[in-house]
């Protein structure tokens, strides 16, 4: 009893998705609290942070956390249990590459709050206010945390052992992670938690997925019928499999969807969104400028769709600073 | 708007035609803007998307990709692979708030100097218009900054307070 290894959750930006990637363990989470302890999961247990800051360095054996970094509160989270643990991990694709959250970063601060606090239809907020980091009232001083001028993944700022990637990663993933460090058979430091090759690998689709590819327009699914048997980019669909890392059982394409690339690039591929329009490029049917121009108009916000899960953490970051 | 700003132009050069043409006009003595960096590449279908977008980050104005014309690529359609690319690069260029004339494609063959020299300057003088690029900070570099944040200092007065109580109940102690 004295020697159960110690595991804690915690969640930053995130939309809470990667923590029902833990509760859909279902029974087997039993076995896992049956084989350690959960000393931290502010979503399941009254833990305290003053709990985890008086541990001993170290003293967590594997810490997972999901959600991507944007507030001054998730960095002294991270740091904190980065330092009470002996493992870390990045649990889904907002710690991974700043996940969905990280289309932030093609807007400022400022667009963010107003549209967020302001314009929403459903919000009625004339006077317009916006949170502050201070507010003053009388003698007392509010303070709420530091909102960041952008999204970060957590490998930016603290760093992390291993990653299991995913929108919300498959809780065979997570079991398969925890039983990694229960059972004490490790990969290298920096490994990620699934395949190496890209999704079409695995794809139950791959053999109607011709050899040479060009397709004439892109296609949304709910603009035409598409054969659930048939390879999704043989139909028009934009299907990201090719440059996203498998390992995800292929869930979507079996629920007849195509892949949005949550899994991250593969390995060597340094910007995936910089990747993806590389392969739809190579696909379009035509070698006429303005033509060209009417394929790429099929797809609707290419910046977002390549990078939906990866801009953080991607070359560019996001939007560039606009000149005062 | 004039200004003396110089932008820096990162061009990506095929190595069968537009370097030969830059190079042309070089052995002509011919002048262009000192702004351009060039990177010379085997075919302009090397470019990958990247390669654009790294440029961009670390501190390019604007790129510059040329190939040989359509048609004479020495590899059969690199060109036309870097079209492709060019086109839906600069569709995406809308959402970082990159304008689109800092990325530009053109086919400037091994005998077309003066072609050579009138894109590289009007590639210069639009980027000097536009004004410089400021990508993203670093990441790492801002957090490194020592915030105290509400947390931090939360934790270090819980910490305070446990310390007094236990100095306490020790005096307490002591004095039974
Ligand atoms: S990775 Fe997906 S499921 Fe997990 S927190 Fe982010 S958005 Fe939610
Ligand atoms: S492109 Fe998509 S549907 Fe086609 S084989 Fe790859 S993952 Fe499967």
């Amino acid at each position: 009893m004295a020697h159960k290894p110690k595991i804690a959750l915690y969640w930053c930006s995130s939309c809470g998705g990667c923590e029902e990637s833990v509760v859909d363990l279902a029974e087997d989470i039993l076995a896992v609290a049956e084989a350690a302890e959960i000393v931290f999961w502010p979503v399941a247990l009254d833990a305290k942070y003053d709990d985890v800051a008086r541990l001993d360095d170290g003293a967590i054996t594997a810490t997972l956390i999901n959600g991507a970094i944007r507030l001054d509160e998730h960095v002294s989270m991270a740091r904190l249990l980065r330092k009470k643990s002996r493992l870390l991990f990045a649990h889904g694709s907002c710690a991974h590459l700043g996940g969905v959250v990280g289309l932030g970063n093609f807007f400022t601060n400022e667009e963010i709050l107003n549209r967020v606090y302001c314009d929403v239809p459903t919000v009625n907020n004339p006077d317009r206010v916006l949170p502050r980091p201070e507010t003053r009232q009388g003698t007392t001083v509010l303070k709420l945390t530091g909102l960041h001028d952008m999204v970060r993944s957590l490998h930016q700022v603290v760093d992390v052992d291993y990653t299991i990637p995913g929108c919300p990663p498959p809780p065979a993933l997570v079991k398969e992670a925890v039983m990694m460090v229960l059972e004490d058979r490790l990969p290298p430091k920096g490994s990620i938690v699934a395949d190496t090759r890209a999704l079409c690998y695995t794809c139950p689709r791959k053999e109607t997925r011709p050899e040479m590819l060009e397709v004439p327009s892109f296609k949304r699914v709910y603009e035409i019928e598409w054969d659930p048997e048939q390879c999704f980019l043989n139909q028009g669909v934009v299907c990201m499999g090719p440059v996203t890392r498998g390992g995800c059982m292929a869930q979507c394409i079996q629920a007849n969807m195509p892949c949005r690339g949550c899994f991250g690039p593969v390995d060597n591929v340094r910007d995936q969104g910089a990747k993806s329009a590389s392969l739809l490029a190579s696909l379009m049917e035509s070698t006429d400028e303005e033509q060209l121009k009417k394929i790429v108009e099929t797809i609707p916000d290419p910046g977002g769709l390549f990078y939906r899960y990866s801009l953080a953490s991607s070359i560019m970051k996001g939007r560039v600073r606009r000149r005062p | 708007m004039t200004n003396d700003f110089e932008p820096i132009i990162v061009g990506f050069l095929c190595n069968w035609c537009s370097y030969e043409g830059a190079d042309a006009a070089g052995r002509a003595r011919q002048c262009y803007p000192s702004n351009l960096r060039v990177i010379r590449v085997m075919c302009s279908g090397r470019v990958d998307p990247q390669f654009v977008f790294q440029a961009f980050k670390q501190g390019a104005d604007g790129v510059l990709i040329l190939g040989c014309h359509p048609g004479d690529c020495h590899y059969k359609d690199g060109n036309r692979q870097a079209l492709k690319r060019y086109t839906l690069i600069k569709s995406m260029l809308d959402a970082f708030g990159i304008e689109q004339d800092r990325l530009r494609l053109d086919w400037i063959s091994a005998a077309e100097q003066e072609k050579f020299v009138q894109v590289v300057s009007e590639m210069t003088e639009r980027v000097r218009q536009l004004g410089p690029l400021m990508p993203r900070a670093n990441p790492l570099k801002k957090l490194d900054s020592n915030r105290s944040t509400r947390i931090e200092n939360d934790m270090r007065f819980l910490q305070r307070k446990h310390k007094k109580i236990s100095t306490k109940a020790r005096k307490i102690e002591s004095t039974k």
